[in-house]
This record gives structure tokens, C-alpha cells and sequence, in this order.
């Protein structure tokens, strides 16, 4: 099979469809074990920091989400110009089944590291590079979907979220190049930085675990919600039937 | 255990912070479920009802 040929196969709702359903398992399974190991490795088996002491530990939820929160807006950004180019359906399904994940955790991480600041800092927040940009993430994915609903016709939807969603993307390398492009009260790169990770395999383990984890939970949670999106779109009754076993539904 | 709960004086940060990550875990795969349900139930209605004109239709 071509390149091509296996690509519109894929491209084809019906068969990503059923893809989709088919990989949640595979993706569900090692983003529990992996997440639940991470965590118990952070939370139990790390040391203590020799700075921080305990609190430190807030960074195997906090830095997850962080990379959460901007892989999602990558993809989002991502499927939202190659539907806007190609017109492809299911690139829009993506986007939009990406966005509340990805507001979800930007979310979450803006959450932890302000309960994380207040012991560290002395401060909930600060109007920093590195916070102000995430927060300015956060406000990019609610207007995305307010947006996205502010529209009845699907395809409507679809484009005009898509332009706020590509040119958003500036804010992607701002957000992890503020640590070093400004002077921020939030610590520089650990784990992705020059010189290798400044952190004792004993903590720099579990913090890796819980990264593939939460990639992993995403994944899952992206084909549950791609399904729905797809089903949104998808006006032809015939595979609908076939999609979902319907066969009660003709009689 | 005890020393292990008291978090070194952190425990009000370090549980809260994983409450709140399992809170919005768990709304991700509840939101995540349920956009899924409401889908598949609209999209059997509209077989439903396609499936009710075409016998109309028949002869």
C-alpha cells in the first residue's frame, strides 16, 4: 500500500474511526501504570530537595501538565492549519477534541505552581514572563472553544477557530523561552537543558515516568474525544450504522 | 507515616496540588466519556430518522 493510498485510508472517517476506538486500551493501560508508578516513585521513593525540602514534589504533577498544556496546543495548532490548508474533516476533529484537554491542564499547572509559589516565592503570583505567558496560553484555548461555540455550522466553527488557534502558536517558544529570555522568579529548564538534566536519577526517574504518562492519558483521551468529534461531523447515515453496530436503528 | 503525610510542613501544598491533578484527570476522562455519549446518541438518532424517511419513501 502507497503512501498515499494508506494516508486517505486514514484520512477516511469510518476507518479512523474505528482506529481510534481500537488504540484507547493501548494508550489507557501504560498512561495508568505509568502515571501511578511516576507518582509513587515522586511522592514516596525521591528524596527530599535539598532546598525545598518536601514541596518540591508538587513538580511531578505541576511540570506534566506544563507539558501537557503546550503539547496540546501544538497539536491543536498543528491539525487546525492542516485542516485550514487541506480542508481536511478529521484535522478539525483533532483541534477541537485537543482544546479542552489542553485548557484542562494549562489549567492545572497554572493551579499548582501558584500553590507551589506561595511557600517557595511567598507568593501566589507574580506577573512574570513565564506566568503572564501561560496564563495568556490558558486564555488562548477558552477563547478557542468560545469561539468554537459561538458558531452553529460546524464548518464554520472549524476555520474561524483554526486562524485564532495557528496564530496563537507565537505564544508555544515564548512560554519556554521565558525562563531564559527574561528574568523570572520561576526556575530555569530541569530536565531539557544543556549539560543534561540537573536533577539525581532518584528524582529525575519518576518526573520522566509521569511526563510519558500524562502523554499517554492524553492520547487516550484524544481518541475518546476525536470519536465524538467525528461522529459530530459525519452526516453520512450509512457508515454511522456501520460505525457504531447500529443495526437496531433500521428496523 | 505520619512524617510521611506531614510533608516536611508542605503537606497542605504538596496534597492539595494532588487533589486538584487527580480532580482534573478525573473530568477529562468524566467530559471525555460523556461528549462521547451525547455523540453517539445524536448520531443514532439521525440514522433513526434517515432510516424512517427512506421506508417512507419505498413504494
Amino acid at each position: 500500500m502507497g503512501t498515499w493510498t494508506w494516508f486517505h485510508k486514514l484520512a477516511s472517517p469510518p476507518h479512523f474511526y474505528r482506529i481510534a476506538g481500537k488504540m484507547i486500551p493501548w494508550y489507557a493501560i501504560p498512561a495508568v501504570v505509568l502515571i501511578v508508578c511516576g507518582v509513587y516513585g515522586g511522592i514516596v521513593l525521591a528524596p527530599a530537595d535539598y532546598q525545598q525540602g518536601d514541596a518540591f514534589r508538587i513538580v511531578y504533577v505541576h511540570a506534566p501538565a506544563a507539558w501537557l498544556s503546550l503539547l496540546c496546543y501544538t497539536v491543536m495548532a498543528t491539525a487546525a492549519a492542516v485542516g485550514l490548508v487541506w480542508r481536511i474533516k478529521l484535522a478539525h476533529a483533532l483541534a477541537a477534541a485537543t482544546a479542552p484537554i489542553g485548557a484542562s491542564f494549562a489549567l492545572l499547572c497554572l493551579a499548582t505552581g501558584s500553590i507551589w509559589g506561595r511557600p517557595m516565592w511567598g507568593t501566589w503570583w507574580t506577573w512574570d514572563a513565564r506566568l503572564t505567558s501561560q496564563l495568556i496560553l490558558l486564555f488562548l484555548y477558552l477563547g478557542y472553544q468560545a469561539l468554537r461555540s459561538a458558531y452553529d455550522d460546524i464548518t464554520k466553527a472549524d476555520r474561524a477557530s483554526a486562524v485564532l488557534a495557528v496564530v496563537g502558536v507565537v505564544n508555544v517558544p515564548i512560554i519556554h523561552f521565558s525562563v531564559t529570555w527574561w528574568n523570572s522568579l520561576h526556575q530555569g529548564a530541569t530536565v531539557i537543558r544543556a549539560g543534561g538534566p540537573a536533577m539525581p536519577p532518584s528524582m529525575l526517574i519518576p518526573l520522566i515516568l509521569c511526563f510519558f504518562g500524562f502523554t499517554f492519558l492524553y492520547a487516550a483521551l484524544a481518541c475518546v474525544r476525536v470519536q465524538a468529534e467525528v461522529l459530530r461531523r459525519e452526516r453520512n447515515a450509512h457508515w454511522l450504522q456501520d460505525a457504531m453496530g447500529a443495526r437496531g436503528a433500521k428496523e | 507515616m505520619q512524617t510521611f503525610f506531614a510533608m516536611g510542613g508542605y503537606a497542605a501544598y504538596v496534597w492539595s496540588s494532588y487533589a486538584l491533578a487527580a480532580l482534573i484527570v478525573a473530568w477529562n476522562v468524566g467530559s471525555a466519556v460523556q461528549s462521547h455519549r451525547q455523540a453517539r446518541e445524536r448520531a443514532l438518532r439521525q440514522v433513526a430518522m434517515a432510516a424512517a424517511t427512506a421506508s417512507s419513501r419505498a413504494p
